[in-house]
């Protein structure tokens, strides 16, 4: 129970602090990072439910297809992701790295 | 064994589109026909499946029949089978414009090669993002409609940017960081729920009661959705990804995207967790509902351009699928029939009137309102859409809209809570100032007006934004029928759920 727990705490850290540095970062890499470490932390909470100790019954395959399936589309959204944010600085003409957060969340209305 | 008979039409609304999504891919000059034959498809196995409904009630299938919970179960009951119909009908004519659409660009191009290749993209995207929409319809568990959340963000997101502007990609790149934190929240939440309840079926789960960790999980989800649905004050990301993105992608991503995420937030609230929700709660999302209505079409009326116009109109129209919460909450017996004349109508109305937007743009080379004068005089059939769709949105009788907020409004009256009869009406004061507004220009030909010459195009560019906008209109006289298929449907649940959903 103990383990489970710290795991799952361990997680909720993770998604707080990803969550934290989705909204205080400008940078675009940045945020991109910051999903994943959420993401991260919602995996690890989930992979902590899974959690049995040795000889006490069968283990859950549920959680564990759960995470897996939730790996693949994370890595495929990062990937989006990543191109996208590529595809922003190359069209428009400044470099959104040196862009100040304002003049970003400006641009598009 | 593959039979065509009962149960298994259900798996054609994901294999046609998706099937039809991949080929694309490999076959450029046929993607049209490819994505045409798979919507008139879907089409007809939906109306089959809406046959098999409504003789037998609702349907489930295993795929490949591995039993949950490792198996994907497909369930159909009456909510889903008309958010199922609701994307076919106007899939379909969002197809046909965007042929139109493309072909009209291809042959006046603004700058060599760039259309086609837009195309070449769009029809790959656009049937993978109509499998992703009708698998979260029949999504019969909360784990599935994460998975199919993330497959309908994708490929709107990429959509999104493909005009290719700096401002579209900043918008969609903006979009899918909003995106993604809300399908995180959601998977949070789902997470919760398998913690807590052990199972993620719908129906299972809505048989089981309320406890702390059930609250936590259904407000983690409800943040994630509303995020997603773009309930203000969680609108800022949605005008600038709807309006800078190519016509028939604003009419996808207005009409159909958004209501997505609604369905399942209904769902949830309604279905799922029916005995945890209290009153306190739906009055929250009634009040946001209500500030969405206001702001949206305080926002409506000050733009200069048509299409930003548009945008913030489904802001405003959002607003009223939430003020629905409330009443849903206290006057049980309504509260899918509402909410589903509202999304139907909307849905065919707002596409139409972003695809007229969208022609309007095309032949005026621009879309600033105070210089659209006298457009009626060479693109008469698509400004009579335009202001079709403005009755539907106005909700005047005898519009699907106005059946809606006729439903809205006896409810906030039987359950007594009269001001958001109100707000409601409020609404429809201020959207008839944003329509007229547009619409009183395009009628009025200034003196002195020189009739531009009428650019050839294909009828695909006009016609499907009619048809929409008169099934919109038409929608109140066949108003029984639609709440017919709803009482069918709710069998299911109340089977189940020991409070039970009259309806």
């Amino acid at each position: 129970m103990i383990t489970n727990l710290l795991y799952s705490f361990g997680g909720l850290m993770l998604f707080s602090m990803g969550l934290f540095a989705l909204i205080a970062c400008s940078h675009p890499l940045r945020k991109i990072l910051a999903i994943n470490v959420m993401a991260t932390g919602v995996f690890l909470i989930l992979i902590a439910t899974a959690y049995r100790q040795i000889g006490t019954g069968e283990i859950d395959p549920v959680p564990q297809a759960m995470v897996l399936t939730g790996i693949v589309v994370s890595v495929s959204v990062t990937a989006l992701a990543l191109i996208l944010a590529c595809r922003v600085q190359e069209t428009s003409n400044h470099s959104l790295i040196q862009r100040k957060k304002d003049d970003f969340t400006r641009t598009g209305t | 064994m593959i039979s065509f008979e009962g149960q298994s039409w259900i798996i054609l609304p994901l294999i046609l589109p998706l099937a039809a999504g991949l080929f694309c891919f490999l076959s450029r000059r046929w993607a049209f026909a490819l994505s045409l034959t798979a919507a008139l498809g879907n089409l007809l196995s939906i109306g089959v499946l809406l046959n098999q409904f409504l003789d037998t009630g609702p349907l489930t299938y295993n795929v490949g029949n591995w039993k949950t919970p490792l198996g994907i179960a497909l369930r159909i009951d009456g909510p889903s089978i008309l958010m199922l119909l609701m994307t076919a009908v106007t899939g379909l004519g969002i197809t046909l414009y965007a042929r139109g659409y493309f072909a009209f660009r291809i042959a006046v191009p603004k700058r060599i090669g760039r259309h086609e290749r837009q195309e070449r993209f769009f029809w790959p995207l656009w049937m993978t993002l109509w499998a992703s929409l009708n698998g979260l319809f029949l999504s019969a568990d909360i784990f599935n409609m994460y998975v199919t959340l993330e497959l309908i963000s994708i490929p709107a997101v990429a959509l999104a940017a493909l005009s290719g502007k700096p401002a579209s990609q900043i918008a969609a790149f903006r979009y899918l960081l909003v995106s993604l934190l809300g399908s995180l929240s959601y998977l949070l939440g789902v997470v919760f729920v398998y913690k807590t309840y052990g199972v993620l079926d719908l129906v299972l789960l809505s048989g089981k009661t309320a406890s702390g960790a059930g609250m936590a999980a259904l407000a983690l989800m409800s943040v994630g959705l509303l995020l997603k649905t773009a309930l203000f004050p969680m609108h800022f990301w949605l005008p600038p990804a709807h309006a800078n993105a190519l016509a028939p992608v604003s009419a996808i991503l207005s009409s159909l995207v958004v209501k997505g995420s609604f369905y399942l937030l209904f769902r949830l609230w309604f279905d799922v967790f029916a005995s945890a929700v209290t009153e306190p709660m739906v009055n929250i999302l009634g009040t946001l509902g209500a500030g969405a209505i206001v702001w949206g079409a305080l926002q409506a009326i000050r733009q200069k351009r048509l299409k930003l116009l548009v945008a913030y109109s489904t802001v405003s129209q959002l607003g009223y699928l939430f003020i629905a919460f409330p009443l849903a909450y206290l006057d049980m017996g309504t509260h899918w029939g509402t909410v589903a004349f509202m999304v139907l109508a909307h849905a065919c109305a707002k596409s139409a009137m972003f695809m007229a937007s969208g022609t309007i743009f095309l032949h005026a080379g621009h879309d600033r309102i105070n210089d659209l004068a006298g457009v009626r005089s060479y693109i008469p059939v698509t400004v009579f859409a335009y202001a079709i769709a403005g009755v539907n949105i106005m909700g005047l009788p005898p519009s699907g809209g106005f059946i809606a907020k006729w439903l809205l409004i006896s409810s906030s009256i039987n359950s007594s809570q009269w001001w958001w009869g109100i707000i409601v009406m409020i609404g429809s004061l201020l959207a008839s100032v944003y329509i007229f507004r547009v619409v009183s220009r395009f009628f009025v030909i200034p003196e002195g007006y020189k009739v531009p010459d009428r650019r050839p195009h294909s009828p695909l560019l006009e016609w499907p934004a009619l048809v929409l906008a008169l099934i919109a209109l038409l929608l109140g006289l066949i108003a029984p029928y639609p709440l017919h298929i709803l009482e069918t449907g709710n069998s299911l649940f109340s089977m189940v759920s020991p409070k039970g959903l009259p309806l």
